[in-house]
């Protein structure tokens, strides 16, 4: 398991969002969470990325406790893209990206050529190195979330979260994004989690499907053990066929009606 | 293959241009006093011991220079960590609670310690005050810290605090001034409106030693200061202990912001603008640490001297020249951000 979450209770201030949850990811996959609005899935991410502290339970990143490994040290082992990232305004890609190389510098060391190739790489794997001068404001949705995840890739991390990573884009930009995830996993065998809200992209771009209801796991495993009618039903309050994706054969889900 | 870093050619030549005007500046204050000199005059007797203006200018007109350039560069580094660490341009040390706390103290000691002070005691004048100004300045950021401190520092609940702990000061310091003897308001005033009259180097010295400290370690901060710019989840996902960064260059810009003020009182505005006016000349992202100090030492040298000639011989506290300099490029910065939503 490269990271887990044991018995995990999270929520803000007195709210409580998930309330004793186990989750283990593998070595090697892409992990999609899904579930209804509120159950608890960005939560979750947020603590398996450190982001938020349990109230209860821990988090481990090969073994060891997150919250006791120095945070730069996580930070060059597990990437995080939090949902809906603002950048400082003016910004050029090539800033953002270059960023992404803090826990790797010191206050002696501040950039080095290290730096500058990670950087260059990172732009060139999300096909951004002609737009590394521009602004981030300047480029369309789906730019703007490559140039994100480029940032996360020149911190050289080989453990992803990413966090609605499609949110806010187009088909075609959520395909191209999720192409790219695959990519990233094909390529170098990273690991990475996911929080998505399509189920028919997270079936094709997904290992493992992870289930969520208030802020509880319902159903964990390949997508088509978990993309299932009567899971749809019990996760979503959704009435839905399940019919083979006709391009990846993968679990595709056609709404019928909500139940009410 | 084009490299990818830092470059800031632009950054080392507004700094370069910032030097070399300030000492042309500087060189131009120590011309006026008791005895008008011209600049070959002042070069001389600068470096050479046995001019007889070498006392003069060693021991009366150099240190007031290097008071005003080296406060101006304090509060500019305080404004421009203030600036970054609130994403706000209008942040300055004010907000921090240093300049109103100190004017409160000052304004209450001078007022309590009445005619005793108007008895011209230089020995209040030259120690007492700046020991009041930089406790009530760091009592003022205490202050503020621990109202806006909640499970971590957010740098828009430090601004709201920051203002409200401001107008409660600021407040307070009226009502001492209207029923303190006339006699120890007065001279309260020019206080609080930021002077450099008579500053020697008792004035020099802890800035000096504050700057020559805080310079380094907020340079070498600067790396985790560009971190800062962005969402806390981000922050934190590159590695950076987010509370703890923030706490310690709040610190610096508290530290610098009170010595400053202990030397020469609470001078408008040098924090807010030099910082934005570099952030235009350079055009990076965030306030330029260095380039900030730089032109507010500049921005005080030359607001000084405009107070010292504009209405000769009446000389004006350097802080009014500040002000009235300041308040229209603060009116430009707000209606500039107008209608951006944030």
């Amino acid at each position: 398991m490269r990271l887990q979450a044991v018995d995990v209770t999270l929520g803000y201030g007195d709210r409580v969002v998930v309330d004793g949850l186990d989750l283990g990811i593998e070595a090697g996959t892409v992990t999609t969470i899904i579930g209804p609005n509120g159950c608890g899935k960005s939560t979750l991410l947020r603590a398996l990325g450190r982001l938020l502290k349990p109230s209860g339970g821990q988090v481990l990143l090969d073994g060891k406790r997150i919250d006791r490994l120095p945070t730069r040290e996580v930070a060059r082992v597990l990437g995080v893209l939090p949902q809906a990232p603002s950048a400082p305004e003016g910004l050029t890609v090539a800033d953002l990206v270059a960023r992404g190389r803090h826990p790797h510098q010191t206050w002696y060391r501040q950039w080095s050529s290290s730096d500058a190739d990670a950087v260059a790489e990172a732009l060139a794997m999300t096909g951004l190195s002609d737009l590394a001068d521009r602004p981030l404001e300047e480029l369309s949705g789906g730019q703007r979330q490559r140039a994100w995840i480029s940032m996360a890739l020149a911190q050289g991390t080989d453990l992803l979260l990413l966090d609605e990573p499609t949110t806010f884009l187009d088909l075609a930009h959520q395909v191209e994004v999720l192409e790219l995830v695959r990519s990233l996993h094909s390529s170098a065998g990273r690991t990475i989690v996911m929080v998505l809200h399509d189920l028919n992209l997270a079936a094709r771009y997904t290992d493992r499907l992870v289930a969520m209801r208030d802020g509880r796991v319902v159903a964990a495993g390949t997508p088509h053990e978990v993309l299932t009618e009567e899971l749809l039903r019990k996760v979503f309050d959704l009435e839905a066929k399940v019919i083979p994706d006709p391009v990846a054969g993968t679990p595709l889900v056609v709404p019928v009606g909500v139940r009410h | 293959m084009r490299l990818y870093g830092p470059s800031r050619p632009r950054a080392v030549a507004v700094t370069l241009t910032g030097l070399a005007l300030l000492v042309l500046l500087m060189a131009m204050n120590m011309r006026i006093g008791d005895i008008p000199m011209s600049l070959a005059e002042v070069l001389r007797a600068t470096v050479d011991a046995g001019d007889p203006g070498h006392f003069v200018v060693m021991d009366l007109r150099l240190p007031r220079a290097l008071t005003g350039a080296l406060v101006g560069a304090a509060l500019a580094l305080a404004g421009a960590i203030t600036q970054a660490i609130a994403r706000n341009p209008l942040a300055s040390p004010e907000i921090l609670g240093v300049t109103t706390g100190a004017s409160v103290t000052v304004v209450a000691g001078v007022v309590a310690s009445g005619s005793a002070y108007g008895g011209a005691s230089g020995l209040l004048l030259s120690l007492g005050i700046p020991a009041l100004a930089l406790a009530g300045g760091l009592a003022g950021a205490v202050t503020v810290y621990a109202l806006a401190w909640r499970q971590g520092l957010d740098g828009y609940r430090l601004v709201l605090v920051g203002i409200g702990v401001a107008a409660v000061f600021t407040n307070i310091k009226y009502w001492l001034l209207t029923v303190g003897d006339v006699n120890d308001t007065t001279r309260a005033m020019v206080w609080i409106s930021g002077s450099l009259n008579g500053r020697g180097w008792e004035h020099v010295a802890p800035v000096a030693l504050a700057l020559s400290a805080l310079i380094p370690l907020t340079l070498l901060g600067a790396r985790t200061l560009d971190a800062l710019r962005f969402s806390d989840d981000t922050v934190v996902s590159l590695g950076v202990r987010v509370n703890r960064a923030r706490g310690l260059l709040v610190l610096a810009a508290v530290l610098l912001a009170a010595t400053a003020t202990a030397s020469a009182g609470p001078i408008a505005f040098v924090a807010l603008a030099s910082p934005q006016i570099a952030l235009r000349l350079i055009g990076s992202g965030r306030p330029p640490l260095l380039a900030s100090a730089v032109l507010g030492a500049v921005l005080t040298a030359a607001a000084d001297l405009i107070a010292r000639t504009a209405f000769s011989p009446v000389e004006l506290p350097v802080g009014v020249v500040t002000a009235v300099l300041g308040a229209p490029y603060l009116i430009y910065l707000l209606v500039r951000l107008r209608g951006k939503g944030r």
